[in-house]
């Protein structure tokens, strides 16, 4: 898992994809921390942060399209399948690179939180480190998410753009919700914003720590990680 | 050691493979003969767990694939048909990487050194892969099953894509591995699998058509009723005359080998020996037999026997394909000959001017 872990985060940056992720991610950042903290003239980051949703939603295909789809097109993928390590070792390895990757853009809001804690004494870094916790749950379940969908092509451009597509229809899970009003689909809103990976956000950013969502993005971690075990599983089955 | 028991592989409807049994004892090289689409490389996934068997067992030192594929794997170096190499990569970069992914435990700075010398990557080990020729990729690939110096080595066409001397280098390897691991080498290269291989098995359509040293294969499908003679006189009367011989299949004029004497390539009923005869005949009409020679089955011919029939050696086409066969190997062996003997005087014009220069500077 280690070999995997450092080959897959020094293949982002002897190509561009790591330094055009950090580069648009911390660009989008700051604008959005600029706008709705500093020239809001407030020490509140909960906008910064709420805004910092939608980006992931472009963004993070980029860290995952290559994860599996590349290996294939390669076959490089026949020499970490005749390796001598697991699959889910080899699907953690990869998962976790993307991560660290990920945990390296969203570091960014410490400095804007240390930033803003020198202007204002009534600062409070609870608040921070719990909407801290919440992006990166949110951003590890997307990542998973890129991760199981790369290991169904063989095409990172389709991979990219499925999970984009994907992502965006998890964003929109509330909305969708909203618009329905039918009698007998009444059930449906219910379980479409029991779904929703917004609404569990946006509580954090609203300032509510809840535990049962941690563990609805632990879920979902886990279940797109074992799923794409499967894919790579079923891969050799067929 | 490798064993191999009612191997098959089915994808959908199609059978890649079915029912292959063999095994492999330590330190023996054993060749897989094939023409392309076989079913070679779908066996040799199969032995490295690449891919699994629909149904089957393949047993690496013990250890089945399916049942404890990381311990099983860890015994393996593979190199597949297309190298598996990151092109991103420095070439010790990615050897590094293998070394981690297998968890080897040697030094790891020596062994790395240690492989890239034996296969000759050595100057090229900080230079990016992307940039590498396909001989060169093709080394890559091969150091990379041989990092953490695994007993068992599988390796699917090691010298596709090499030029004749570094063939001849990488067969010299294969063959020094040989001796201290347990290899399973494919090719559809017939000379490459004579030069390198202890016992060769031969497979088609998905199904072992042979299996034995090279030496008894030519013996069991050897055959003393084909003969090769060389008679001066006319052609026309001559195949005639043979031709009415009793037990005589078939007859070609092969081609005219010095003026007005042609070689005959004769084909007898099996098992029947026609030279008795033939000498009566020949000598009945005074004809003088300049040469006569029993024609030994090459490993071509085993191999076109084995695959296309026994039917289609009396066919004349065999013959007009054995012909084109011959021709490419012969050129092919010619041109090995004669670059490594290009390369050898240039090196030691090389040294030459070398120690010319050195005797200068002292």
């Amino acid at each position: 898992m280690k070999a995997i872990y450092r080959r897959e985060l020094g293949a982002y940056f002897t190509s561009s994809i790591g330094y055009v992720f950090l580069g648009v991610f911390y660009f989008y950042c700051g604008l959005s921390f600029t706008f709705s903290s500093l020239f809001a003239l407030t020490y509140d980051m909960s906008e910064a942060f709420s805004l910092a949703f939608t980006a992931l939603i472009f963004l993070i295909p980029i860290l995952t399209m290559k994860l599996f789809s590349e290996e294939k097109k390669q076959r490089t993928e026949q020499c970490l399948l005749t390796a001598p390590i697991s699959l889910p070792s080899m699907v953690l390895g990869k998962f976790f690179a993307a991560l660290t990757l990920y945990t390296a853009g969203i570091a960014v809001y410490f400095i804007f939180a240390v930033i803003l804690s020198f202007f204002a004494p009534a600062f409070g870094w609870i608040p921070v480190l719990s909407n801290f916790l919440a992006l990166f749950l949110v951003g590890a379940a997307f990542t998973a998410i890129g991760a199981f969908i790369s290991s169904l092509t063989e095409n990172q451009v389709v991979a990219a753009v499925t999970s984009c597509i994907a992502l965006m229809v998890i964003w929109l899970l509330d909305s969708m919700a909203s618009f329905i009003t039918l009698d007998f689909l009444s059930w449906l809103p219910k379980l479409l914003m029991s779904l929703s990976f917004y609404s569990k956000y946006a509580e954090f950013t609203s300032g509510i720590f809840n535990l049962s969502s941690v563990l609805f993005y632990i879920s979902a971690v886990v279940i797109f990680l074992f799923l794409t075990v499967r894919v790579s599983e079923k891969r050799r089955w067929s | 050691m490798i064993e191999v028991k009612n191997l098959t592989k089915h994808y959908g409807d199609k059978r890649a493979v079915s029912n292959i049994s063999f095994t492999v004892d330590d330190g023996e090289i054993l060749g897989f003969l094939g023409p392309n689409g076989a079913g070679k490389s779908t066996t040799m996934n199969m032995l490295t767990g690449y891919i699994s068997s629909t149904s089957g067992d393949a047993v690496i030192n013990g250890v089945n694939i399916l049942e404890e594929p990381v311990k099983a794997k860890s015994f393996i170096g593979y190199l597949p048909e297309v190298p598996p190499l990151y092109v991103d990569m420095t070439v010790r970069g990615y050897l590094n990487f293998i070394y981690d992914l297998k968890s080897c435990k040697q030094p790891r700075t020596q062994h790395i050194e240690e492989v890239c010398k034996l296969t000759k990557i050595f100057d090229v080990k900080e230079r990016i892969i992307k940039h590498l020729s396909k001989g060169y990729r093709q080394r890559v690939g091969l150091a990379q099953a041989l990092v953490g110096n695994p007993p068992v080595l599988i390796l699917d066409e090691p010298t596709a894509g090499l030029d004749p001397k570094q063939i001849i280098e990488i067969r010299t390897l294969i063959k020094k591995l040989g001796k201290t691991h347990t290899v399973i080498l494919s090719s559809h290269i017939l000379t490459e699998i004579q030069a390198v291989c202890d016992r060769i098995v031969i497979i088609n359509k998905g199904e072992i058509a042979a299996n034995d040293t090279a030496d008894n294969l030519s013996r069991t499908v050897s055959s003393d009723h084909r003969l090769s003679v060389r008679i001066p006189g006319d052609k026309k009367e001559i195949m005639q005359l043979i031709k009415a011989i009793e037990d005589v299949k078939y007859i070609r004029a092969d081609m005219e080998r010095e003026p007005g004497v042609y070689e005959y390539e004769i084909e007898a009923a099996e098992g029947k020996d026609i030279r008795r005869e033939l000498n009566k005949v020949l000598a009945e009409n005074s004809l003088p037999i300049l040469m006569m020679r029993t024609a030994d089955l090459t490993l071509e011919d085993i191999f076109l026997k084995v695959t296309m029939g026994q039917e289609f050696m009396l066919n004349p086409e065999f013959s007009a394909k054995k012909e084109k066969l011959n021709q490419e190997e012969v050129s092919l062996e010619d041109l090995e000959f004669k670059v490594t003997g290009i390369v050898k005087k240039h090196m030691e014009k090389e040294r030459q001017k070398d120690s010319e220069y050195g005797g200068d500077k002292e």
